[in-house]
């Protein structure tokens, strides 16, 4: 038993600390640690530094451009960038894609779309949910129907992240009705520039233009673009479940955000004395603070067991539900420290260049916002309702 | 980093729970908990051959490991079988012993390993609740030795012990760190009254009252500046034996209420179908794994030296448990309905275990609280 990091994890975790001193603009850690809005260029220049130092795709085969890095290493690496407040690496077409095509695409589809993903000649987003399919993706509706080379897609995905900015959506659409829901389903690869896409932006309670719907009406894609077999859909969205799910608690974010919230605590005043020596608020932060210090044990053990084979499945879930309870408690606590001037909402003050005349604190500007944005973490990626029948699934077996 | 115990400490960890599995059934442990002695002498004796008690203590001072990891091995192994004999009381009196003790009392460690002597803390006090720094009994000066007055609350074993570990002001506050001085008493000492009764979770305590109980000047352990720091640190050690017994006892109370979940049929199918039920363990196994977690932590801190970092893992470790075995024990009471209530079902044992141990070394507000005075004793550095 031994918590320490070997001397090698910790050189590794030296080598990527000062990559970070010397290659992470300090423009894009303020606005990551203000949490103000990152833009399309913003997200660009990293993905771009890091494929420069060959550091983007930790997670894939050597062979494909991958680092060849350790689960430990991937954690280290992952933790240290959320500490140095990196802006987070898109994920669609790296960690979502690109092991799907790896695992399931053949040689055509490899050679030309990962290389693509590294360059960031694309920009990926992922057609998944529906109007009528959220934790039950199963019942999705939008349908791919062979006509010669090509499928022709009707219908609408939705809660598409960042796809007001992309050029390639990987979706999941129905190719067959017969048997049971799950069987039905192809994986698809579209280019957003076809004729019969709609975009349309959904602004979250926030304020914010993430997610979007994406309609589709009788767009032809060639045949060439489906991942897999046909009807073999599911198999692929379903590996994306259990891969690389060993930092999915977001330990580094919330190691992060606890530290700029305690320096918020120790500047805020209530009562006349310093907020952190508040009772009542002294004691929430110790017990986020204890529950965070616990799921770094836990997600480390996770890590550990998968290093050695071990597949996560309940672990993934359990590192999920507990992880995004504890980053949903910092957000409220940092909502709580900035008082009445949590409610000013300027939104511009988000945004890139904003020159205007602050109101309130440092991070009063961003505090509620974030808290509201934060609440998606238990809904997307699998609900943590969804992630406790997965966990009792398996220990159950029922 | 490696979550995986060395090849000694598995062997020790398998060797005890297969004791506690063939040696130590149910029947056999609700016979002892609720015998009239609260333990049984010749079961302590036997644990203590298979060298359970050596491995909570250094090779310096006659055991086999004394690091908290073997701490963690040994009382996971006990919470998995409910035990009742005084590991505990032996851990902290023996490591307090170990810590300050002159060679003549070190000399008591062998008795101590080998299961012939009984030994007991006897600190906490009516009024004290689970303060370290409050002591209200006094020693006074008696020629070269000492006089002791006072009362002792809840000494497990008290009316069984051979050996008092009592704690006493020799000046100060009520509520001062320094003045405390500690002193090993015979139990058999004139002046030593003892009210023992049985406790709901098995086993037994004693009210102890000293009245003029006469010691030499080699009852003293340590000296009263140290009596503190040396309680601080044998507690301690407590607090992590209490933590891992909790996760030994909470994976049990787990595996009986998933079994249960799998097996009780309501409505025509097995309960565990039921997803308001579902949700409710899948809660539970995440806390189980998060107050594994934090006996780790704590584990791995225990011979810390900044004391603020190791006593911070020892209290972060007894809130979690504090507040995670309270909600094991009333959930998986719930969870198996009205047979969860009943003495027959060793569930129930279990979940009035969990709940009991918060109530020693302290519960999870006492230690909440000193958790968040020690952060005040980082450096901002570190604790921002």
């Amino acid at each position: 038993m031994d918590l320490e990091f070997t001397p090698e994890e910790r050189a590794f975790r030296d080598t990527v600390r000062a990559f970070l001193r010397e290659n992470l603009p300090e423009r894009l850690s303020a606005k990551v640690h203000g949490g103000k809005h990152l833009s399309r260029d913003d997200m660009s220049e990293w993905h771009a530094i890091l494929n420069a130092r060959g550091w983007l795709a930790s997670h894939w085969p050597v062979e494909h451009g991958g680092t060849g890095w350790t689960t430990v290493q991937k954690f280290i690496f992952e933790n240290e960038c959320a500490l140095a407040g990196a802006p987070r690496i898109v994920p669609f077409g790296l960690s979502m894609l690109g092991p799907v095509l790896i695992k399931y695409g053949d040689e055509a589809q490899k050679r030309y779309w990962l290389p693509r993903i590294l360059s960031g000649a694309d920009w990926w987003c992922q057609g998944y949910s529906e109007p009528g399919a959220g934790s039950d993706l199963a019942s999705l509706k939008t349908t791919a129907v062979r006509d010669g080379d090509s499928y022709v897609v009707n219908g609408q995905k939705t809660w598409t992240t960042l796809g007001q900015y992309a050029n390639m959506i990987f979706c999941l659409v129905r190719t067959a009705t017969e048997g049971r829901p799950q069987e039905g389903i192809s994986f698809l690869l579209i280019d957003m520039d076809s004729p019969g896409i709609e975009v349309r932006p959904i602004i979250t309670l926030d304020g914010e233009h993430e997610v979007n719907e994406v309609f589709f009406s009788d767009v032809r894609v060639p045949a060439a673009n489906l991942v897999g077999a046909e009807n073999r859909g599911w198999t692929c969205a379903k590996y994306l479940l259990t891969y690389e799910r060993t930092n999915i608690a977001g330990v580094g974010q919330s190691t992060a955000a606890l530290a700029r919230l305690k320096q918020v605590a120790r500047r805020q005043r209530r009562g006349g004395q310093a907020l952190i020596d508040d009772v009542d608020f002294a004691a929430r932060l110790a017990r986020v603070e204890i529950e965070l210090d616990n799921m770094r044990t836990t997600n480390l053990r996770v890590i550990a067991a998968a290093a050695q084979g071990g597949v996560p499945g309940a672990e993934s879930s359990m590192l999920k539900v507990r992880g995004t309870e504890i980053r949903q408690e910092i957000t409220a606590l940092n909502r709580l420290a900035m008082g009445p001037y949590a409610r000013p909402y300027v939104a511009a003050a988000l945004e890139s260049g904003y020159a205007g005349e602050r109101i309130g604190p440092e991070g009063a500007d961003s505090a509620a916002a974030q808290y509201f944005n934060n609440r998606k973490l238990s809904i997307f990626g699998g609900s943590n309702e969804i992630q406790k029948n997965i966990i009792t699934k398996m220990m159950l077996g029922l | 980093m490696n979550f995986e115990h060395t090849e000694d400490r598995r062997m020790l960890g398998d060797m005890l729970r297969r004791f506690v599995s063939e040696q130590y059934d149910f029947a056999t442990r609700d016979a002892i908990a609720t015998s009239d002695t609260g333990f049984r002498r010749d079961m302590w004796r036997r644990f203590a051959e298979l060298g359970a008690v050596g491995a909570l203590f250094a090779e310096a001072d006659g055991g086999l490991g004394g690091a908290g990891f073997d701490i963690g091995v040994v009382f996971e192994a006990l919470g998995r079988g409910l035990v009742v004999e005084p590991f505990l009381d032996t851990l902290v009196v023996g490591s307090a012993i170990a810590a300050v003790g002159t060679d003549a009392q070190r000399a008591r460690l062998a008795a101590l390993i080998d299961g012939s002597t009984v030994a007991a803390l006897a600190h906490a006090e009516p009024d004290t609740g689970y303060a370290l720094s409050e002591v209200g009994t006094r020693a006074e000066r008696d020629g070269e030795g000492w006089v002791l007055d006072g009362e002792k609350a809840v000494v497990a074993l008290g009316d069984q012990a051979d050996l008092l570990l009592v704690s006493a002001r020799v000046r100060g506050a009520r509520d001062e760190a320094h003045g405390i001085a500690l002193f090993l008493v015979p139990a058999d000492t004139p002046g030593v009254a003892r009210r023992g009764y049985p406790l709901i979770d098995g086993g037994r305590a004693a009210e102890v009252t000293l009245t003029q109980v006469r010691v030499p000047a080699e009852a003293a352990l340590g000296t009263p500046d140290q009596g503190h720091d040396v309680l601080e640190r044998a507690v301690g050690r407590g607090i992590l034996a209490l933590c891992a017994e909790a996760v030994g006892a909470m994976d049990c109370a787990r595996d009986a209420t998933l079994e249960y979940l799998q097996t009780r049929k309501q409505f025509g199918q097995v309960i565990g179908r039921f997803q308001a039920l579902q949700h409710r363990m899948a809660d539970l196994l995440i806390e189980i794994e998060q107050a594994r977690s934090a006996v780790i932590n704590a584990a791995a801190a225990l011979d810390h030296p900044d004391r603020a970092v190791r006593e911070r893992a020892l209290s972060a470790a007894k809130v979690t448990i504090g507040r995670v075995g309270t909600r094991v024990a009333e959930e998986s009471i719930q969870l198996h309905g009205g047979i969860g209530m009943t003495w027959e079902l060793p569930l129930a044992h279990y979940a009035k275990r969990l709940v009991m141990i918060n109530h020693q070394f302290g519960d999870e507000d006492h230690h909440l609280r000193r958790y968040i005075a020690l952060g005040r004793a980082l450096p901002a550095e570190a604790a921002a």
